[in-house]
């Protein structure tokens, strides 16, 4: 075979390789990486939408980090969620999957009855929540006040609004609770009938049969969730503002983060930032704020993704 | 060579990031080329909603389009703020022509970054002589700096209205004329009920719907900006005099948390369960459409209607109120300008059409000849809103670079000083006063 006939049929590989890859390419490019370094970009920019953006080095940086009131409780705020909320919804995800696939008979019954919140719209789901735990009307605060508990203020008080929004994501736990159901059901049945035979406790065979068999599962839980976290948007918005009293017509004065600041959330801030002040360039600072809170968590989790596999060995 | 390619690899991504960033920036053109005469299609977008406001614009639309038949409008409804700003930066030929905002405190914004087009060539064009057409405080908010970007469609002025059978069960002969009258009068309304209220006099918190800061504070002789266009709401003693006011007002009536329990009972404010119409308050700061929707409503009592009081020291100027409107521009990037302004001069100048308008909308005419006209078929209660609008002290808040931003940063500062999580008044009036001219240089 000649060198040219060679290198002819290595171009060709090539091309076709490319050509198969082309679809991941563009959407790469298109979807990550031309917004990535856009965002990047602007960051060091003034620009409003009109005009040629202008660079202003680290005006937008010291804005965000020293002078906008919102970011820092934002941060607090969005950190909080990761930590609560994601827990939460990991731990009753796993025992309502827990829970029905032990029952033996209505399994399909208490499926739909736990799968069916995930299927109700964000806002739709807010709007209830809000009515429901309405201090002053809600017929959570009747049930509890007849009872003689104490009747939080719920999403008008700043201690509960954010427990009120991990109740909110609690109930739609529907997609989890299918995943995990799944993962239970894949393992090894011999595993527990060794470890029954053994004398081990119903504890004991959830930390070293169980756990160590669905952590890929968790993992991927814990992960995507705290993607979700970083993203949350509608539910804390839609609470705030409804709570507020601001349903809608024009030129109403939000308290953003209603009550308190402590509703707010980063993506809020993007929004806030980019799409009602117009200064991109500090939105673009905490898109990539959150950029890196979302890396440094998957890195960590990654990074611990052995200790979470190995959790039985 | 390795840092021969480092170099060539830095310099192709410096190139890259260029042509990225050039690539998604757009120059507004002067698409003021068009033969007005000529048959064309534009697109205009406004906020209103509501079916009668809807019905309201389209009969307007429909006069214009009588008196010129070559221009056909689209018109699309609901749109606000943030979807007007985002659709003016995109562009495009879908876009808007002539658009509306109710938010006149963001013409600062609007006027000073280029979305809206400058009118100043279209009105010097048709002759429109503005000072004799529309009152000097509705020509102020659709203006910046000098620079004419908007035209004031229709108007909105708040006042007081007040449940007579729930006065006259209290013994109270007249409304309020000064802001100490105003708490007492709201004290002897309030009626309580174990730990709630049966009946609430006044409801002062900044959440009570048009209880804002801005509104409050056009009771009080004030000015935001000093000479320097820094913030003057540390330095001007009308600020701390209001803030001190509100929250006296608020601890007499039962205290912060326990109105916010009570305001969690209230419907919607732009529904019929509005607190006014079901009696659970009794005095409300409102703007003039509340009239049509409280008898819309059909509320159990009279209803009596009033400029809301002024301050103790300036008694003289009762009669004032604080002003709104709604907005009307035409989108820079627009090819048919001249076709634009036709309609924005017929809807904002044509005294039978601002007359029709505002009798469908139920809004406070925005020329001097519609405020005057027999034509205007309103309640006659009405007319305190007529007089409110043309008072020469009634005010709105100065216009800014960031638009509202300022006013939302006074009013956050409200929010935490009625519910007692900042204490000392200036130390937070300095603080917020600095807050505001850091967010304007930053903007600027």
């Amino acid at each position: 075979m000649t060198t040219h006939t060679l290198r002819s049929k290595r171009r060709r590989s090539a091309l076709r390789t490319a050509a198969f890859m082309s679809p991941w390419l563009i959407g790469f490019s298109v979807f990550f990486a031309y917004p990535m370094v856009s965002t990047v970009y602007f960051s060091f920019m003034k620009y409003d939408g009109f005009g040629a953006p202008s660079f202003n080095g680290l005006t937008n940086w010291t804005y965000v980090f020293s002078d906008y009131p919102m970011f820092w409780p934002s941060l607090a705020n969005t950190l909080w969620l990761v930590l609560v909320m994601v827990t939460c919804r990991v731990v009753f995800g796993l025992g309502i999957g827990m829970l029905i696939t032990k029952i033996k008979t209505g399994t399909g019954l208490f499926r739909t009855f736990f799968y069916l919140p995930y299927l109700a719209p964000p806002v739709a789901a807010t709007l209830a929540f809000v009515f429901l735990l309405n201090p002053g009307t809600g017929p959570v605060n009747s049930i509890l006040g007849d009872l003689g508990l104490p009747t939080p203020g719920w999403f008008n008080d700043a201690t509960w609004s954010k427990p009120a929004l991990t109740m909110l994501a609690v109930w739609g736990i529907g997609d989890l609770m299918v995943i995990f159901m799944a993962a239970l059901l894949d393992v090894p049945k011999e595993q527990y009938e060794a470890a029954e035979l053994d004398g081990t406790s119903p504890w004991q065979r959830f930390r070293f049969v169980t756990l160590p068999n669905i952590s890929p599962i968790v993992l991927f839980a814990v992960v995507t969730g705290v993607i979700q976290a970083m993203q949350y948007y509608t539910q804390p918005l839609v609470a705030g503002k409804v709570a507020s009293g601001v349903i809608g017509g024009s030129g109403q004065q939000f308290e953003p983060g209603y009550p308190d600041k402590s509703t707010l959330t980063l993506p809020q801030l993007v929004y806030n930032l980019g799409f009602q002040r117009f200064d991109y360039g500090s939105a673009c600072v905490v898109a990539l704020v959150l950029f890196a809170l979302a890396m440094a968590f998957t890195a960590l989790l990654m990074r611990g993704r052995n200790n979470l596999i190995q959790a039985g060995d | 060579m390795r840092r021969s390619r480092t170099m060539t690899t830095a310099a192709v991504a410096v190139a890259a990031i260029s042509v990225l960033a050039t690539a998604c920036t757009g120059q507004a053109e002067s698409g003021a080329n068009d033969d007005p005469k000529a048959r064309t299609t534009i697109n205009f977008w406004h906020g209103w909603s509501a079916p009668s406001e809807v019905k309201a614009v389209q009969d307007t639309i429909d006069r214009f389009e009588k008196t010129h038949p070559n221009i056909t409008v689209n018109v699309g409804g609901n749109i606000n703020d943030d979807k007007l700003n985002q659709a003016l930066r995109a562009g495009g030929s879908n876009g808007p022509d002539v658009v509306s905002s109710f938010t006149t405190s963001n013409v600062g914004k609007f006027c000073s970054s280029g979305a809206f087009a400058d009118l100043a060539p279209f009105i010097e064009k048709s002759g429109l002589d503005l000072e004799k057409t529309f009152p000097k405080v509705l020509l102020d908010y659709t203006q910046f700096e000098g620079d004419r970007c908007a035209l004031p469609l229709l108007a909105d002025a708040y006042g007081l209205y007040y449940n007579k059978d729930a006065f006259e069960k209290a013994g109270i002969t007249a409304p309020p004329k000064t802001m100490s009258e105003l708490a007492s009068v709201a004290k002897k309304l309030t009626i309580t009920k174990g730990d709630s209220y049966e009946q609430l006099g006044f409801m002062p918190t900044f959440h009570g719907y048009e209880t804002v800061a801005d509104h409050y504070l056009s009771s009080w002789d004030h000015t935001y900006f000093d000479a320097d266009g820094k913030s003057n709401i540390a330095k001007d003693p009308a600020f701390a005099e209001m803030f001190t006011y509100q929250k006296k007002l608020v601890e007499d009536l039962g205290g912060y948390a326990k109105l916010e329990k009570y305001r969690g009972t209230f419907g919607d404010e732009w529904g019929s369960k509005h607190p006014f119409h079901t009696g659970q308050v009794a005095m409300q700061l409102d703007g003039e459409w509340r009239l049509g929707m409280a008898t819309d409503a059909k509320v159990p009592f009279e209803i009596g209607v009033a400029p809301m009081p002024v301050a103790d020291d300036e008694a003289d100027s009762y009669g004032k109120g604080f002003l709104s409107g709604t907005i009307m521009g035409i989108a820079p990037s627009s090819k048919k300008q001249n076709a634009a302004w036709e309609l924005v001069k017929f809807m904002t100048s044509d005294t039978q059409a601002v007359v029709d308008f505002a009798n469908g909308i139920r809004n406070v005419p925005s020329t001097f000849e519609a405020l005057k006209s027999p034509g205007l078929k309103f309640d006659p209660r009405f007319k305190t809103f007529l007089d409110i609008a043309q008072h020469p002290k009634s005010n709105t808040p100065d216009g800014a670079v960031n638009g509202a931003t300022y006013q939302q940063t006074i009013q956050d500062f409200g929010f935490q000083y009625e519910k007692g999580a900042v204490t000392d008044l200036k130390a937070g009036l300095e603080k917020t006063a600095a807050q505001i001219d850091t967010d304007i240089a930053k903007a600027k």
